[in-house]
């Protein structure tokens, strides 16, 4: 059978998926291939898996059911601030883990602001520690990714459709018959799928937050395993079932978030007449204050505590400032790389692979890749010499699956949009990547080089495993500072941290969209 | 800017290649950042040896002896800096260390015989607490006092491990019944020390794992003489950190020559404000000022190395028994 003519080829996309799944399965055989004979699984591990599950499912369910509600008053409302509002609300996602617990607990801790409150009011002090308290953080982290994937989906809608909406004066019920619920098809299972499989390797936050070790996750049962036990072979089985784990929801997300895209439009600017209503404002103002509230205290804790000692930071702080600037732009490059292609490979509809390599990143326990790519390069280079690029590789292909549930939806429309004229116009693929596509995607790109440049630069990553004293990063300095006591300015490091961030977020972000709505 | 130039190597161009003799020693993170003795260590022993001293950080002491493992024989490592008293078993029946000749005058409470590891610094495990709260005077007050605490979990965390011994050793089979009664106690459990401290600052809890010697930190670093540790009278256990040398070393006389610089008063007198740990050799200056206010623990616990890598699975067990109901 001929291939139908296609504007693009998926073949760089293809080589992407596979460099990203040699990263992911190569690491992981070279582990469980360096292992001596062990315990295998134990029931420890098997208490771990339920935990995790019931964490994890709980965390994106929650996460993704709050989202909906203000995703879509921020798809429906314009006020002054909005665009930085929601810059802001990612902030937690890009936060080093420990930073932001220690942000959390300032509001819902024991000798939080929340506990004051409750106390001055005499009720007993907020009781975070348990499974509510995983799950709470969980949402902190996540809440705002799956907003902001919800909120993409909206945005794609074709500002004609609203017009025709308003025209035809369909009511709330028919809009979310018409509009919204196609919207959440679409958005809502691959949201449920990211949030899922990024709890999945959740460690430091669900053992802190969970009070003790009833909240052992597989994760620490992998740090357990290689640290504890330097049972390797057991670390590789433990990580192996979290990779199936989230390959198997990722497939299942996949199936269900088929959905016919919206027709096409002109782009013009989007304009609401629907949500006019009292009761609809006022939900809408009360979903976001409260998304607001909850993401943002424990954001101005971490600046309160920070900002004081912002002047005062030791120099090698700066330099591991720019260390980990200079990784997050490779990191960035890297990541456009591999997403780009394998995004649009995925919209010409060869996807069903590709877009499960590109959300295994998720589940990949960055022990097991940060510990098979150390066995991997030893043989052929100096693996300290080399921690920064790997660093940042490994970084991109953490971001991956964040960036393809960003550039994918668009890559699929612009595809279905533009693929047939383009090919009675016989443009060449090069032509149709430069001059359709990509500008097309602009604010997509702009959104997930953001992301990946802020989470690069939060996220302590394998530098762990491979830094010597010369070279660090800012998280890893932030680490470090608070090892050796120094709360004060490990503080004003996270504030840094923060700072830099949403800058490199800001940036890129705001760069893809010049013109766009958002 | 050492940083950057450092790192527009790493991706640019190949590195010098060094006309001195290089010694690798492998240590743990906090050793060889800017505020632990690392730089002040490589300073002082680069103006003795002719050499350049290559420390090489990996987070604590157990992914220290990991990664030792997972390199083998064909390590780079000349020296290993940073393992202590639980992880000696099991390091020796690697068989990648070699022994070594070392005669010092220890500090040390206990008696050091050992002829592979070579103790550099040692320190109580002990709760910190605020001086101005009163802090229960052993683990079965604690039990039943309503005195919250933040620990850290023994598989991820040395100081969570030495806990576990200290009840082990104070207590023995009643271990179980001790954990029990401090589960209500325990707040939460943290993967690491940092992440502990963190939370006993902001007053997440009133004491934390850590050291007799933390106060010291505040005291000397931060004139703050608010933070105070708990003596309890079972005994402390203690903490003794060792360094060896790898049997697969191609530098065998510059490794030796690190060794009993590390016994030094050179070396010696870095450890007490970086590491915030006690000298194994008291220095012949003595130790500085602050450390005299410091609790001495009536009776030192240690298990040996062999009793407690034997303890160690089974006090695990019951650890999370007792505190996973």
């Amino acid at each position: 059978m001929a291939e139908r003519a296609q504007p693009l080829s998926a073949t760089p996309g293809r080589a992407a998926a596979f460099v990203v799944a040699a990263v992911i399965l190569g690491t992981l055989l070279a582990v469980a291939w360096r292992a001596e004979a062990g315990r295998g699984l134990g029931p420890s591990d098997w208490a771990a898996l339920r935990f995790t599950l019931v964490q994890a499912s709980l965390s994106a369910v929650l996460s993704v059911a709050l989202g909906i509600p203000v995703a879509r008053a921020l798809a429906r409302r314009r006020f002054p601030g909005r665009r930085a509002l929601i810059a802001l609300l990612g902030a937690p996602f890009i936060l080093p883990v420990i930073v932001a617990i220690l942000g959390l607990l300032q509001i819902f801790g024991r000798s939080g602001w929340l506990s004051h409150l409750t106390v001055s009011l005499g009720l007993p002090p907020v009781q975070i520690y348990g499974l509510h308290g995983v799950v709470l953080a969980h949402v902190f982290f996540n809440l705002p990714l799956a907003t902001r994937l919800i909120l993409q989906a909206w945005q794609e809608v074709p500002a004609e459709q609203f017009r025709l909406a308003a025209q035809l004066n369909l009511g709330p019920l028919a809009m979310i018959r018409l509009i919204e619920w196609p919207v959440l098809r679409r958005s809502c299972p691959g949201a449920l799928a990211v949030v899922f499989a990024i709890c999945l390797t959740s460690f430091a936050v669900a053992l802190t937050l969970g009070g003790g070790p009833r909240a052992t996750t597989l994760e620490l049962a992998i740090y357990q395993a290689f640290r504890f036990d330097f049972d390797l072979g057991r670390a590789a089985m433990l990580s192996g079932i979290q990779l199936l784990l989230t390959g198997c929801t990722a497939l299942l997300a996949l199936r269900l978030s088929r959905g016919d895209g919206f027709a096409s439009g002109l782009d013009r600017a989007l304009q609401r007449w629907d949500g006019k209503s009292t009761l609809a404002k006022g939900l809408d103002t009360f979903w976001i204050s409260l998304a607001a509230l909850f993401l943002l205290l424990p954001l101005l804790a971490i600046v309160l505590a920070g900002v004081g000692g912002l002047t005062t930071l030791p120099s090698s702080v700066a330099s591991a400032a720019l260390v980990s600037v200079a990784t997050a732009l490779g990191s960035t490059v890297i990541l456009l790389l591999l997403a780009l292609p394998m995004a649009a490979a995925v919209a010409l509809g060869r996807g069903g692979l590709i877009e499960l390599c590109g959300i295994l990143g998720l589940a990949a326990s960055p022990l097991v890749i940060g510990t098979g790519l150390f066995i991997l390069i030893r043989p052929v280079a100096d693996p300290f010499m080399l921690a920064l690029p790997v660093t940042a590789l490994v970084n991109a292909v953490m971001a991956l699956p964040f960036a393809l549930r960003i550039l994918v939806p668009q890559a699929r429309s612009v595809v279905a949009r533009y693929s047939r004229l383009a090919l009675s116009l016989d443009m060449s693929h090069r032509s149709f990547a430069t001059m359709v596509l990509l500008p097309r995607m602009r604010a997509q790109i702009g959104f997930a080089a953001g992301l990946a440049a802020a989470l690069s630069m939060g996220d302590l990553g394998v530098i762990a495993l491979f830094a010597d004293a010369e070279m660090a990063t800012l998280p890893l300095q932030i680490y470090r500072l608070m090892g050796a006591y120094r709360m004060q300015d490990a503080n004003a490091a996270a504030l840094l941290l923060l700072i830099l961030s949403m800058a490199a977020f800001w940036l890129l972000d705001r760069g893809g969209r010049r013109h766009a709505e958002l | 800017m050492k940083h950057l130039i450092f790192a527009a190597g790493i991706f640019g161009a190949t590195t010098a290649i060094a006309d001195v003799p290089e010694l690798t020693v492998y240590t743990y993170d906090s050793f060889v950042s800017d505020w632990g003795p690392g730089p002040q260590v490589k300073e002082a022993f680069e103006a003795t040896c002719g050499c350049t001293l290559k420390l090489v950080g990996i987070e604590d002491g157990a992914a220290l002896l990991a990664r030792v493992r997972l390199e083998g024989t064909n390590t780079d490592a000349d020296v290993v800096l940073g393992l202590d008293t639980n992880l000696i078993t099991v390091a020796k029946g690697t068989g990648l260390f070699a022994p070594h000749a070392i005669v010092a005058d220890y500090t040390l409470p206990i008696d050091w015989a050992d002829d592979t590891f070579v103790p550099y610094d040692w320190g109580y495990f002990a709760f910190v607490h605020n001086a101005d709260t009163p802090a229960p005077t052993n683990f079965k007050a604690l039990a039943d006092s309503d005195t919250k605490i933040v620990i850290q979990d023994p598989r991820s965390s040395t100081p969570g491990l030495g806990l576990l011994m200290w009840v082990k050793a104070a207590y023995g089979d009643e271990a179980p019944m001790i954990w029990e009664g401090l589960s209500d106690n325990i707040i939460t459990v943290t993967k690491g020390w940092s992440e502990a401290y963190g939370l006993f600052l902001e007053g997440e809890a009133d004491m934390v794992l850590s050291y007799t010697t933390s106060p010291a930190y505040h005291l000397i670093a931060e004139e703050d003489a608010s933070k105070a540790a708990a003596a309890f009278d079972e005994g402390h256990y203690m903490q003794v950190e060792v360094a060896a040398k790898l049997a697969s070393t191609d530098q065998p006389d510059l490794a030796d020559q690190f060794l009993a610089f590390m016994v030094s008063d050179a070396f010696q007198t870095i450890i007490p404000t970086t590491n915030w740990m006690y000298p194994a050799v008291t220095p012949a200056s003595g130790l500085p000022d602050g450390f005299d206010t410091l609790i001495t623990p009536e009776k030192s616990l240690l298990l040996s190395a062999d009793e407690a890598s034997a303890l160690r699975d089974k006090a695990l067990d019951e650890w999370l028994n007792a505190l996973s109901r």
